[in-house]
């Protein structure tokens, strides 16, 4: 089968056109070394099918962003029968200048004339058959978003000859000098020799460093960069007065129009918020059209059991989009989705029991390994919901205008105005928010923005938050709710900007990178698009879901269900309930198994072992030996996901009050169970909600981190996670317990800064000086 | 009249001279159509005051400051 490699720049419609091209046989993967996406289908509207390879948006070839490293070594050593390059024709003279550098290689080309629908709409004329003498490879006018010449194009690169020569348009001026460069690359025996040379004398760091390079081009003017940038430029332009026939152009398009309101000096960053605000709102509200008023619990519409609905079918699915209030499309959707999971999981338990199996069959199996699966599929409407509305942002061109905005505020923690999206994407779910930081082009960058996107609260940490807050409300009587809660969103940012800073100054030093971006015209959103790359990231996160969480769940819920001498813990919650009905009233209306012995389990233990370690946040040796343990029990049981939290203190209450506690029915009674059972402080509770907002993120975020993150990067990612919360913690617990703490950080901190500050300018190094004791 | 690009004011308009600065970012500018002889209009700048964008070779480049210093400009 052959092979066609699709190149041009990003904004040009490349994934349009591949989409239309392969359809449904797309798959997306990753370059090998590199995560940048990897998207390869095949073409079967000829006579023969053809494999597409569609390489990354680029604007040139040169060897300084990821993308452009994949790009070259595929058209050089990948072997491809030839290249599809897409041209922008709204934008000829920039999308030609990476066509100049593809006629250089001896790989085939074809061009496909993308956009010429928008070019006519304008006004304009471009004469493809002028551009196709001009160039010398066939030109084939398209129009990927409405399919229009795609035959056309694919039957002339199925004609295309085997192999061609490299042409390059420098030939009149730089005649000499690329002529002793290529006769180098000639007797190295490199193909595409004439493509190694003209990189060569642009002072192209891959070839410069390849044996023998610099000294065959040592005699000539070595530094022609400037010039023969300019020299591609000037023979477009030139050649362009030819084909491209402008219209008279209004004063203000369309576009720049949009960009006046969008980019306004003030008003830019108030839409970007109520923007903002819209994606968050239309999924996860539960509150659509603020029919209840704009906060909770003064609602004036009737709640379906006020409306006498019993608890039928159709009741439940009624109650999807409406109780109460009327629901957002995004939790309508999470609604469905877990009714559907609900009825699967009703249907696996009674086939368990019709098959005899045991009753711990029916707890590992549906609520240990179904309900683990199912607590993060449920998930996936929200997320994609979320990744909907960033994608929209994105394809609109409106994504770009934000990280324009927003840039000099990023730049002070050496990040640029793009890391803004993965990391306010933090506040609903950390997994499409890593996914996302592959728009920035840093290494370093993305590194620094994933290991921080946890500490934007998301969703799921939320009930960690209100009900230990409530807890402290109504044991202490102090605080409010909501301020704690804002409160502990804040700090979760502070850490963050911290962390930023502390890991560009150190470990990530170096400049902010570049900043020099095109700002693409406002288009609209090409709708088959976004549903293609919304189903990519569904198929990826279910995949997840069923790997990794599979293993995690199984694996705490044997730690939480058996003792060390392997007896199995949990017991029938109707027995238990009959057994002691004062005792156990809470459970009258629970069927199934219950964990009522948490105490006795190997997490039980565990959590009473490392207990001391967690001294210092608040939660450690001062709460004793009986109960003390309950809080590290509950942040392991988080890793899986962090609603576990509050529902294994709900499930512990059992072993510290007496009482079981569904967390979901009362989370605050959960939390007042826990801290009047312990006799946990204020500041220690407060270090313990800020020790799981910074913590190892739940497993399928780390199963993400590890995906997005450079190779070898994840250990110490993990490490670092492990560290900032733990000194987090330590400081608001100390802090808060006694004031004058305060001087002990500021003189740490104030250390801290001055030591890196005096090794960052080279005076004083105090690695160095412990590397050359341990020499001597 | 010769100045940097971070010093023009918006509206106005020139034709680049010479390119400056260092390795990666000075491809970056060729790689982008910021080349000597091309010319160039101060679009905008940020609601801060940086970065700035410009409009060159028929469409729109936002770059920083730092970065558009690096661009000498006659003025036209």
């Amino acid at each position: 089968m052959k092979t066609f490699a699709l190149a041009g720049n990003p904004n040009c419609g490349k994934t349009t056109l591949f989409n239309a091209l392969t359809g449904s046989t797309a798959h997306v993967g990753n370059w090998p070394g590199v995560t940048v996406d990897k998207r390869e289908g095949v073409y079967r509207g000829g006579e023969k099918p053809v494999k597409i390879v569609d390489l990354p948006g680029i604007y040139s070839l040169s060897p300084y962003t990821p993308e452009e490293v994949v790009s070259r070594n595929f058209i050089l050593d990948g072997q491809p029968d030839g290249i599809i390059n897409i041209v922008d024709a709204t934008n000829l003279e920039r999308n030609l200048y990476l066509t100049t550098q593809l006629l250089e290689t001896d790989v085939p080309v074809v061009i496909a004339l993308n956009m010429m629908d928008e070019v006519d709409k304008a006004g304009d004329r471009i004469d493809a058959q002028a551009l196709e003498a001009a160039l010398g490879v066939p030109v084939v006018p398209v129009s990927a978003l409405k399919g229009k010449g795609i035959k056309q194009l694919m039957d002339r690169a199925a004609a295309l000859p085997e192999t061609r020569k490299g042409v390059t348009v420098l030939q009149d001026e730089f005649r000499s000098e690329i002529a002793a460069a290529r006769a180098y690359y000639e007797k190295e025996g490199v193909s595409s020799p004439l493509f190694h040379a003209v990189k060569l004398l642009e002072n192209d760091e891959i070839e410069r460093e390849r044996k023998g390079a610099k000294e065959a081009v040592a005699q000539l003017n070595a530094d022609l960069e400037a010039e023969i940038a300019d020299r591609r430029y000037g023979y477009i332009s030139s050649n362009l007065a030819s084909v491209k026939v402008s219209a008279k152009r209004q004063t203000l398009t369309k576009s720049d129009k949009i960009d006046r309101v969008l980019t306004h000096r003030i008003w830019s960053i108030p839409i970007f918020i109520v923007v903002l605000f819209a994606v968050f709102h239309l999924t996860f509200s539960e509150n659509l059209f603020f029919l209840n008023g704009f906060t909770e619990g003064q609602g004036w519409m009737p709640t379906l059991e006020e409306l006498g609905y019993g608890d039928g079918f159709g009741a439940r699915l009624l109650a999807c989009f409406y109780d109460g209030a009327v629901f957002s499309p995004g939790v309508m959707l999470t609604n469905l989705l877990n009714l559907v999971l609900d009825y699967i999981g009703g249907g696996v338990s009674a086939l368990i029991g019709v098959c005899g199996g045991a009753a711990w069959v029916d707890s590992l199996v549906c609520d240990a390994i179904l309900g683990g699966i199912f607590a993060v599929l449920g998930f996936l409407p929200q997320i994609l919901f979320l990744f909907l509305g960033f994608s929209v942002m994105e394809d609109t061109g409106y994504m770009a205008r934000i990280a324009f905005v927003l840039d000099r505020i990023f730049r002070r923690f050496g990040l640029s105005g793009r890391a803004f999206m993965p990391m306010i994407m933090g506040f609903g779910c950390s997994l499409p928010a890593m996914i996302n930081t592959r728009t920035l082009s840093d290494e370093n960058e993305r590194t620094a923005t994933i290991r921080v996107i946890p500490f934007f609260s998301c969703g799921a940490k939320l009930p960690i938050l209100t009900a230990m807050a409530g807890g402290i409300l109504a044991v202490f009587g102090v605080g409010n709710v909501d301020l704690i809660t804002l409160s502990m969103y804040l700090a979760g940012i502070v850490i963050a900007v911290c962390a930023v800073l502390l890991m560009r100054n150190t470990t990530m030093r170096g400049e902010a990178p570049p900043f020099i971006m095109e700002l693409p015209a406002y288009r609209l959103p090409a709708f088959k698009n976004v549903l293609l790359h919304l189903w990519d990231k569904a198929k990826h996160f279910v995949k997840k879901a069923f790997t990794i969480i599979f293993a995690s769940t199984v694996i705490i819920w044997v730690l939480q269900s058996f003792s060390w001498r392997w007896e199995f813990l949990l017991q029938d919650a109707q027995q238990l309930f009959e057994a002691d009905p004062v005792k156990w009233q809470s459970l009258a209306e629970i069927e199934g198994l219950v964990n009522v012995q948490t105490d006795k389990s190997i997490l039980g233990s565990l959590g009473a072992f490392v207990q001391p370690l967690f001294t210092p946040l608040g939660f450690g040796a001062q709460l004793g030996k009986s109960f003390g343990w309950v809080f590290a029990v509950a942040a392991i049981t988080g890793l899986v996901a962090k609603e576990n939290v509050i529902a294994t203190l709900g499930a512990l209450a059992a072993v510290v009050a007496g009482a079981y506690i569904d967390w979901e029915a009362d989370e605050v009674a959960t939390a007042v169970a826990m801290i009047e059972g312990t006799g946990i402080t204020i500041p220690a509770i407060l270090a313990f909600i800020v020790f799981n907002m910074t913590t190892i993120p739940c497993f399928a975020a780390c199963a993400t981190a590890k995906a997005e993150l450079p190779k070898g990067k994840f250990r110490w990612t993990l490490l670092f996670w492990v560290v900032t919360s733990y000194l987090s913690a330590a400081a608001i617990y100390t802090l808060g317990s006694w004031w004058w703490t305060l001087f002990i950080w500021l003189a740490v901190v104030g250390a801290a800064v001055a030591l890196i500050a005096l090794r960052n300018t080279g005076k004083f190094d105090i690695l160095k000086i412990f590397k050359k004791r341990s020499k001597k | 009249m010769k100045k940097l690009l971070s010093e023009f004011t918006v509206g106005e308009s020139g034709r680049i001279v010479a390119v400056t600065g260092e390795g990666r970012v000075r491809r970056r500018l060729f790689d982008m159509g910021v080349t000597p002889g091309a010319t160039l209009i101060m679009r905008k700048k940020a609601p801060l005051g940086d970065p700035v964008e410009i409009t060159i070779r028929g469409y729109e480049l936002t770059l920083r400051k730092s970065e558009a210093a690096c661009a000498e400009v006659e003025v036209l």
